[in-house]
């Protein structure tokens, strides 16, 4: 690449975008020869359902303590596919480039998404670039879209948590959405929280081969935090879901935050955890899965679903009072994904 | 945060409830205790104290959410600052979706103006520092808390010499406002939380007035659910026994002649001033305004804007809802007409009104025990 900074050419579809793609895009994240470059990727027929999803990513900063936008971008949506229990098999990349965004920085960016795939064993199978002028978008916006086999028959779905299921969790609250916020606002007092982006595709893969059927529901508690998404699941399942305060995983960092800055934990963005509805006979089982695996040492019961009450989810705080968990209304922290 | 998990021990919180409700077969009848902070309304939510008090304690929020009590004509002057060109409205974060009477700074941010949420009034100092062609007009709200800061920030501009930097003030004090409904004969206040953060500048001292006038018992309290419960205890073994003092449950924190230092920069850049409370009206000396020698910092003052008539929604109960005289739930426009994402009233907008905490926590009739 001649040019140090992203120039509007870049985006032309002419010489500039082919010196863009030659040079660095490509060879970073897919290495395909020129020869085999077409319009669309062809996937091998594939035997079983097909997981098919897609998330767009605008975080600020797009660098952060332990990720950047490139890693979330594959993380996020590799971990979308893993909860319904898919593996990944092919992902495509959409960037869009503010004029003027240094190369470098996009070098990086797309570095830390080459080790992601390959850290997760999938292909970056195809892709588009744009690059838009100064101020019409801030420095890089990324699409990712994943396509992921189910290797089961088994029905995970936010509509299948049951009453007696315990629920599960990876390991900590709130690190993903407190890092972006320290780190966004310089905030000096919570220099020990990192992202905890991460791909949970082998975590979940070995908890389907460990517990079975006996898995229920899984979903990744992102934006919105785990309040958010065990509100859903207690709607989508018509069922309550009664949380234990005191068996809730919160790094004291980021609790210590969260308390300064009026935050509560329960609504602040996750990157890396995910919430799993097992039958009570298997949660032990689970959670020795889980206690083993790399992204899971930190996991815990946090809950249990507790009768068919529609749609509520109730938390017993850790001075034995009860209170309501409604979802997140409106932003607690802007674009943290 | 150290110790945090300390003030939230069950087996202290068991042993608290059960010397309330010990204390409470005392009372014959049933007593209201108001907290008058922001923060307590929040923790007695997220903590579900509520359900964990016996039936005759009542716990109601009183007007200490400082974006709640803020009237609705301070929003619109901002919105038509906002509006000004090459301005910027610094501002912490719960005042942008405050709607005034057409908008709120959220649209106006939509629309094009250029808002910024700071964490410190220092911030909006430095904000002017950087900018030197826009005008930087910080909304100065908030209670003896957040005041100092701002003084201290507009002592920072003066130093500086700066002549972009402006505060629009609407800070309101303790204890004014908790006398004015002391002395409401609609209301019965049996007993008040006093404010944590506030009486660590204002002192303990502070609230002897309205105890000697009224004869309401005072503890100042702290944010931590046994901090709250021990409070509350306090507070009716004082209702109990038919006495009337001001009591320091937040002695770690508060002391008697509160923060001096604090309390000489506040003076120093503000006097006291009448100032208008939503829903509770104008309290005399309850506000405070900038002295003579600092007036050229008054956004008020200096920058000269047209406001638009003040239109209220008129089913708002928000007024209502600050003096503790109805609870969130009462209010025809709750979780209907007013959520969190098209408020309608200020205490839906703030994190810390009771109106957002009841909707995000949920009411408190669930029952629980230990």
């Amino acid at each position: 690449m001649k040019s140090e900074i992203i120039l509007l050419g870049h985006g032309s579809g002419g010489k500039l975008s082919h010196e863009l793609l030659d040079d660095l895009i490509v060879p970073i994240l897919s290495g395909t020869e020129p020869r085999d470059q077409n319009d669309a990727a062809i996937l091998a027929r594939q035997q079983g359902r097909l997981a098919f999803t897609t998330d767009s990513y605008v975080v600020d900063p797009i660098f952060f303590p332990d990720g950047s936008i490139g890693s979330l971008a594959i993380y996020g949506t590799i971990n979308d596919l893993a909860m319904t229990g898919a593996m990944p098999i092919a992902i495509s990349v959409g960037l869009i480039l503010e004029e003027g965004l240094a190369v470098n920085t996009l070098r990086t960016i797309l570095e830390d998404m080459s080790a992601a795939a390959q850290k997760v064993g999938v292909r970056i199978m195809t892709g588009d670039t744009k690059v838009v002028p100064r101020n019409k978008a801030d420095r890089i916006f990324v699409n990712t879209s994943g396509i992921g086999i189910l290797l089961h028959d088994l029905e995970i779905s936010g509509s299948n948590a049951q009453i007696g299921d315990k629920v599960l969790i990876n390991g900590t609250i709130g690190d993903h959405g407190m890092a972006v916020m320290a780190h966004r606002e310089g905030l000096a007092l919570t220099s020990d929280i990192t992202s905890d982006c991460a791909p949970l595709n082998s975590l979940v893969e070995e908890l389907i081969s460990g517990v079975g059927c006996r898995l229920h529901a899984l979903r990744d508690p992102t934006r919105g935090g785990i309040a958010t998404t065990l509100k859903e699941i207690a709607m989508q399942s018509e069922v309550e879901i009664t949380l234990q305060e005191n068996s809730l995983p919160v790094n004291p960092a980021v609790a210590g935050a969260c308390a300064i800055l009026g935050l509560d934990p329960l609504f602040v963005a996750n990157e890396g955890k995910l919430l799993a509805f097992v039958a009570p006979d298997a949660a032990e089982q689970a959670l020795a899965i889980m206690r083993k695996h790399e992204f899971g040492k930190a996991s815990a019961v946090i809950g249990e679903v507790t009768s068919p009450n529609k749609g509520k989810v109730r938390l017993q705080t850790a001075i034995g009072g009860l209170r309501a968990i409604e979802m997140l209304a409106g932003e607690q922290l802007p674009r943290i994904c | 945060m150290r110790h945090q998990n300390e003030y939230r021990d069950p087996e202290l919180a068991c042993a608290q409830l059960q010397a309330i409700r010990e204390a409470g077969k005392g009372l014959d009848r049933a007593v209201t205790l108001m907290e008058v902070c922001g923060t307590h309304t929040m923790s007695v939510y997220q903590h579900g104290i509520r359900s964990l008090l016996p039936e005759q304690v009542r716990l109601v929020s009183g007007p200490g959410c400082p974006v709640c009590v803020t009237p609705v004509d301070y929003v619109d002057h901002a919105v038509a600052l906002a509006r000004r060109e090459a301005t910027i409205i610094a501002t912490f974060g719960d005042m942008v979706r405050v709607p005034g009477s057409s908008s709120s700074l959220l649209h106006e941010q939509a629309r094009g103006a250029t808002i910024k949420i700071v964490y410190s009034a220092l911030d909006a100092v430095t904000l002017a520092e950087d900018n030197p062609a826009s005008t930087v007009v910080f909304l100065g709200v908030g209670f003896e808390t957040t005041a100092p800061t701002i003084a201290g920030a507009i002592l920072t501009a003066a130093n500086k010499n700066l002549h972009n930097f402006f505060v629009l003030c609407a800070h309101k004090t303790m204890p004014a406002p908790m006398a004015a409904l002391a002395g409401d004969p609609d209301l019965q206040v049996d007993g008040y939380l006093c404010p944590a953060h506030v009486s660590a500048i204002i002192g303990a001292k502070a609230y002897q007035p309205l105890v000697d006038r009224f004869r309401v018992p005072c503890v100042i309290t702290g944010f931590e659910p046994l901090d709250i419960l021990q409070g509350v205890l306090m507070l009716v073994k004082q209702v109990v026994a038919g006495e009337a003092r001001v009591e320091n449950q937040y002695r770690r924190v508060v002391k008697a002649e509160g923060n001096q230092k604090a309390r000489a920069i506040l003076c120093r850049v503000f006097e006291s001033c009448d100032a208008r409370w939503r829903g509770i009206g104008n309290i005399p000396g309850s506000g405070l305004r900038l002295r003579d020698t600092y007036t050229r910092f008054d956004a008020a003052r200096a920058l000269p804007v047209e406001i638009e008539p003040v239109v209220e929604h008129p089913g708002c109960l928000c007024g209502e809802i600050l003096k503790g005289k109805l609870r969130p739930a009462d209010c025809p426009l709750f979780r209907t007409t007013c959520t969190p994402e098209e408020p309608v009233g200020a205490c839906m907008v703030s994190s810390e009104g009771a109106c957002a905490a009841e909707y995000k926590y949920g009411g408190q009739g669930l029952g629980a025990g230990c």
